[in-house]
């Protein structure tokens, strides 16, 4: 391999070497700051980033809304949090669990892997009917998904422990570099993801279905596997978010959490990798703001919960008026990008 | 199964029937002309929950014309969510308006968490409403046989207005194909506009019946009608309004019955049983029991 190719690679490949770069400075500069809040914002948003890139994966690439996807990542998150957990620890935190499952234990990198697996198994046992259908109908019955799974997780008490919350532990289990790590590596495989054979097969299909698969292109496999693919890096960003947090529902994984997902796939442009980045770290941003704000208000005798949500759904309206394709525009954001900014810089000069 | 249980059984399926009827309508009559699903359509019917709240705390009016404001409140909410967020929107993807109609949801549900408080709060109703009364051996509330009553009168007027008027059929026409319908002169603001104030009015009146058992109302009010408007729907068929009203009542029926049969361990899972039902549903008859024109659901 001679310099010339690499040259190229790089720049072709540019885009997640700038989005490492920048997500590596953003971890620095936090680590830095030393401040547990900010820390704890960090590592949730990480998380956050890997539930996304895992939605962004199937969703930017097929131009399906999935909704069923965050059902995924609740059922990786207890799968995950059930191997981890030792049997005296799962005795006191869900007495009326079965003791067969109280009996499993296995050290937690194990444990967020079986997690991953087991979501991704679930998806491979269901949803290949489903990828044969297409618009509204195929919409409806990911929803559908959705709420058959959360029922399963919020009501099935010997598992899950019910509608009461679910704890892990005392002290969260993952840390900032695990997170951050891992954030990266899915990133990075994300983005890798939308060049593979499968990821332009799934794109053609999205782009057009009839000339994808006149040419060959199984539609219903494509998407199979890629959601199968998106559900196992959903359940691992759900593993880690329970490890994190310590104490879930069902409810955790449920609209709430898929809005927040939503809303920076659709502000960041859901069809490109860098854009759902940029879109991430806008909304976490302006969230985070926002949530400052709220309680501010309240101290004035307004009460603003609920300000947060409504600010972020106005802005995805306007966004899927005005710019349908996000502040990406549906492309990449790499050296390219840098360069037809400068080209009309250097033609004045 | 004794004689009074078996009337009972139809008195109950029959006025939950005619509620889940007027639901399934109210998404079906927007569905069928631009292809949207909309995920606010339940919070129509809690801002109708919330004007009763509204008028009976503030505004001591009579029950008729607090009804009647409830109704007009929901029809132009159903009205305004199309001219300011969804006009702009006509003719991109399905996941745009989806997704905006969810924002939308959203929006609303926390302007009510806001404005007036995240806990449920109680809405008068008339005394009669609650009046039990008792046909061959079957009490039942008074409410149930009104209901049926107007979901009677409702479905007469609305298949008058779709079968007689041009209004209704420029509406037939658009749901059949929106493109051809607009080459023939159809106007397809106001065909688009009379479809989401049908909705909202569809909504209004759901709206005035569904609190009454419990008498309360919340932010998150809106979330379980709209499960099971989409469960009628998606019975009874997408494309078609009698569809709709049979998908409801098959809903009801569907729902009591597993109230009866379903072992008390697993009726917390009722939901989940109905959604797979609808899963189920979608894979083997994806245009529903009644099919509408020609559609296609299915990839491969």
């Amino acid at each position: 391999m001679n310099t010339l190719a690499v040259k190229d690679w790089l720049f072709r490949n540019s885009t997640i070497l700038m989005l490492c770069v920048i997500l590596l400075l953003f971890g620095a500069f936090f680590w830095w700051l030393n401040n547990p809040a900010l820390e704890h914002l960090f590592i949730v948003t990480c998380i956050t980033l890997i539930f996304v890139m895992g939605f962004q994966l199937f969703m930017g690439n097929s131009g399906i809304l999935a909704w069923s996807y965050i059902g995924f990542v609740g059922i990786g998150a207890f799968v995950s949090a059930i191997c981890s957990m030792t049997p005296q620890l799962k005795q006191m935190s869900v007495p009326i669990m079965y003791p067969w499952l109280q009996n499993i234990h296995m050290p937690l990198p194990l444990a967020l892997l079986v997690g991953a697996l087991f979501s991704a198994l679930i998806a491979a046992i269901v949803v290949w009917p489903i990828m044969r259908l297409t618009g509204a109908v195929g919409v409806i019955t990911h929803f559908a998904l959705l709420i058959v799974i959360n029922v399963l997780l919020v009501q099935w008490a010997q598992v899950t422990n019910g509608p009461r919350n679910f704890t892990v532990g005392m002290r969260p289990l993952v840390g900032f570099w695990t997170v951050l790590i891992s954030a990266l590596v899915i990133m990075v495989f994300v983005y890798f993801f939308k060049q593979s054979s499968l990821g332009l097969r799934l794109r053609a299909s999205r782009d057009d279905r009839f000339s994808a698969s006149t040419s060959g292109v199984n539609v219903v496999a494509v998407r199979y596997f890629a959601f199968i693919i998106s559900c196992a890096i959903g359940a691992y960003g759900g593993g880690l978010m329970a490890h994190f947090i310590m104490d879930f529902t069902g409810h955790t994984f449920y609209m709430a959490e898929f809005f927040v997902i939503l809303s920076m796939i659709v502000i960041g442009g859901p069809m490109s990798v860098s854009g759902v980045f940029f879109g991430l770290i806008l909304v976490a941003a302006g969230r985070y703001g926002l949530r400052q704000f709220e309680p501010f208000m309240t101290g004035y005798g307004f009460n603003m919960t609920g300000t947060t949500e409504i600010i972020l759904s106005i802005l995805m309206i306007l966004f899927l008026i005005w710019k349908p394709y996000g502040i990406s525009g549906g492309k990449e954001f790499g050296l390219e990008t840098i360069q037809g900014w400068l080209k009309p810089l250097k033609k004045g000069a | 199964m004794t004689l009074p249980v078996f009337l009972s059984f139809i008195v109950d399926t029959l006025g939950l029937g005619s509620q889940y009827a007027l639901l399934a309508l109210g998404l079906v009559v927007v569905y069928g002309i631009m292809g949207l699903v909309n995920f606010a359509y339940g919070e129509y019917i809690m801002v109708g929950c919330y004007v009763l709240y509204l008028i009976g705390l503030y505004a001591n009016l009579p029950w008729p014309a607090a009804f009647a404001l409830a109704i007009i409140a929901a029809a132009l909410l159903g009205l305004l969510t199309e001219m300011i967020a969804f006009r702009p929107l006509r003719g991109r993807s399905l996941d745009a308006l989806l997704v905006t109609s969810f924002a939308i949801s959203v929006i609303l549900q926390n302007v009510f968490l806001i404005g007036i408080s995240p806990r449920y709060k109680s809405i008068p109703y008339p005394a009669f409403f609650d009046r039990r009364i008792d046909i061959f051996g079957v009490v039942t509330s008074l409410r149930s046989y009104i209901f049926i009553a107007v979901t009677l009168l409702l479905l007469i007027a609305l298949t008058l207005l779709m079968k007689k008027t041009v209004l209704g059929m420029a509406m037939r026409a658009a749901s059949e194909n929106f493109v051809t319908a607009r080459l023939m002169g159809v106007p397809a603001n106001l065909v688009i506009s009379s479809a989401f104030l049908i909705s909202g009015l569809l909504a209004g009146v759901v709206a005035i019946f569904w609190t009454a058992k419990e008498g309360m109302v919340g932010p998150t009010s809106g979330v379980a009608p709209l499960l099971i408007a989409f469960i009628a729907v998606v019975i009874g068929g997408m494309h078609s309004l009698p569809g709709a009203v049979l998908g409801g009542y098959v809903y009801a029926f569907l729902t009591n019955a597993l109230g009866l049969w379903l072992p008390p361990g697993l009726s917390p899972f009722r939901e989940a049983f109905m959604f797979v039902l609808v899963i189920l549903f979608l894979l083997l008859r994806p245009e529903g029991l009644i099919r509408g024109n020609y559609t296609e659901e299915r990839v491969g």
